[in-house]
């Protein structure tokens, strides 16, 4: 056995454990600039445990505790951990993917874990391979993220020595649907990273036709966690529906804009304070990322980062974005211009989401312009019917949801843009982060028939 | 006893909007403003069938799929 392997007992916190109730879990003593050493790494988390699996027949004890553990994806769908695991376990070579090839222009959480905290979602990526018979684990990270590619590349260099299995990197090209697992699978068979007709799913039919298991960079890490402390110590923080911490990009007119981790139901007001409070009084709260949902500043005061809260203002944690929109900023021309760049980011694979995504951001464009005519609430509305669940992929369903609640939150900003055009708060330069955007499709206007 | 229904489904990569499918089985598919198919949820029944089949293999693309439905008729 190498040297950083250790059996692990049972899920009773180990002795020498971190307490259960403190934060941060997966940042503690995270380094501000270069990325942990494994030596650091080992110091700080204690040595990774070896997953004994007595041979197929027998699932490893490591599944059954993320199961207790009540751990869920943190990639944005928050599937069951352990469910996915399972489906994997029981196929034939399986492939470990570790999908840190983050293409939400609003989170850095997986940015900031490949840069910084490489060795953490590798161990993960690790266990879970040792949990599911699998021999090899393909690192995905964006081209864009550079210092993330050379911060995993060094970190597999590292442990190459150790590791239980064969570990590579894979960087993708940068894209809002790049990291969707059958567009990493469809990349890493040779093919452009663009989504798939599914299923067969990856955990059927994966990377070179085997099942694959995808999880997100920050799933992984937390699993790393749960292995070594056991799943009593993971639900000591969090809700009992949704246990654990979690990483938040927060961003907007906060003080210290980043990623912070948090307990899951944590007050929005606490993490806001951990930000160093507002530069700006917020008009509304973007949760969940460019696929979510607003949430107006009159809520803001009692919201609590737990989905099961959240889910009562109709929005999500997704994959743990916090954005907030200042008074100062105009709702109208921010959606109208984040609308355009989700309709660019199509894959212009399916003609729903290719046709409707440029309809409905040029229907925002037109209301933002007080070009609109006619009523520009039922064009959207019927183009959100004609749009949502007819893609490949989540990311048409995804931009509807952001759209309609943009309208439903923005609703007096945009019924006075309809009807008086632009604003003064139009011409101020965007807030809301968008990645230097392609011409491609910037001046595209296709007419929209009635 | 339950009869073992159909139900059409799309492969919105492959389709390229030609519209054969929907010439050839209106019962179930209607075409966009952009004349991509439109396919109504509903399960085909067996007198359908046929027709539903016919639409499938008319698509030059092959997008159109017939498949067992598992939820009982």
């Amino acid at each position: 056995m190498s040297r950083h392997h250790a059996t692990v007992a049972e899920a009773a916190p180990r002795a020498g454990a971190p307490d259960g109730r403190s934060l941060p879990r997966l940042l503690a003593e995270v380094p501000s600039r270069e990325p942990m050493s494994l030596d650091h790494h080992l110091a700080v988390h204690g040595e990774l445990p070896h997953e004994h699996r007595h041979g197929r027949r027998h699932e490893s004890a490591l599944i059954e505790r993320v199961e207790r553990a009540g751990l869920r994806g943190r990639g944005g769908a928050g599937f069951p951990t352990a469910v996915k695991l399972r489906a994997v376990a029981h196929g034939r070579r399986p492939i470990v993917v570790i999908n840190a090839a983050e293409g939400e222009p609003a989170s850095l959480k997986d940015r900031t874990l490949s840069e910084l905290l490489p060795h953490l979602m590798l161990d993960g990526g690790e266990l879970a391979a040792q949990a599911v018979g699998a021999e090899e684990v393909i690192v995905c990270v964006c081209e864009s993220a550079i210092a993330g590619v050379e911060s995993v590349s060094a970190a597999i260099e590292e442990r190459s020595g150790e590791s239980s299995v064969r570990m590579q990197l894979s960087t993708v090209p940068t894209g809002y649907v790049a990291g969707q697992e059958s567009a990493l699978v469809n990349h890493l068979n040779g093919g452009p990273a663009l989504p798939t007709f599914t299923p067969p799913m990856p955990f059927e039919q994966g990377v070179r036709r085997r099942p694959t298991l995808i999880n997100n960079a920050e799933t992984l890490a937390q699993l790393a966690l749960i292995a070594r402390y056991g799943s009593t110590w993971f639900r000591e923080l969090g809700t009992p529906s949704q246990p654990g911490s979690a990483l938040v990009t927060l961003s907007g007119p906060v003080a210290y804009p980043g990623v912070y981790e948090i307990e899951h139901g944590a007050s929005l007001a606490s993490l806001i304070d951990a930000a160093g409070g507002t530069t700006a009084a917020a008009r509304a709260a973007l949760l969940g990322g460019y696929a979510g949902a607003w949430i107006d500043g009159s809520l803001l005061g009692g919201l609590s980062l737990s989905d099961e809260h959240l889910a009562t203002h109709g929005a999500s944690l997704g994959a743990g974005v916090v954005l907030l929109l200042s008074q100062d900023a105009c709702p109208v021309a921010e959606t109208a211009s984040v609308a355009r760049w989700l309709a660019d980011q199509s894959a212009r694979q399916c003609g729903p989401c290719l046709n409707g995504l440029d309809a409905l951001a040029a229907t925002v464009e037109e209301i933002a312009g007080g070009t609109v005519e006619g009523n520009a609430s039922k064009r959207i509305e019927r183009l959100a019917a004609l749009v949502r669940r007819r893609g490949a992929c989540g990311h048409p369903d995804g931009t509807v949801r952001l759209i309609l609640s943009a309208v439903e939150t923005f609703a007096a900003e945009f019924a006075d843009h309809a009807r008086h055009g632009p604003c003064e708060a139009c011409d101020r330069a965007p807030e809301l982060p968008l990645p230097a955007r392609s011409t491609r499709n910037a001046r595209r206007r296709e007419p929209v028939a009635f | 006893m339950s009869h073992s229904s159909h139900k059409l489904r799309l492969n919105p990569i492959a389709c390229e909007a030609h519209g054969m499918c929907a010439e050839l089985f209106p019962e179930r598919i209607s075409l966009d403003e952009w004349g991509y198919p439109v396919i109504a949820g509903e399960p085909i029944s067996p007198s359908l069938l046929s027709h539903a089949r016919r639409a499938a293999q008319a698509c030059p693309t092959f997008a159109l799929l017939v498949e067992k439905d598992k939820a009982p008729a």
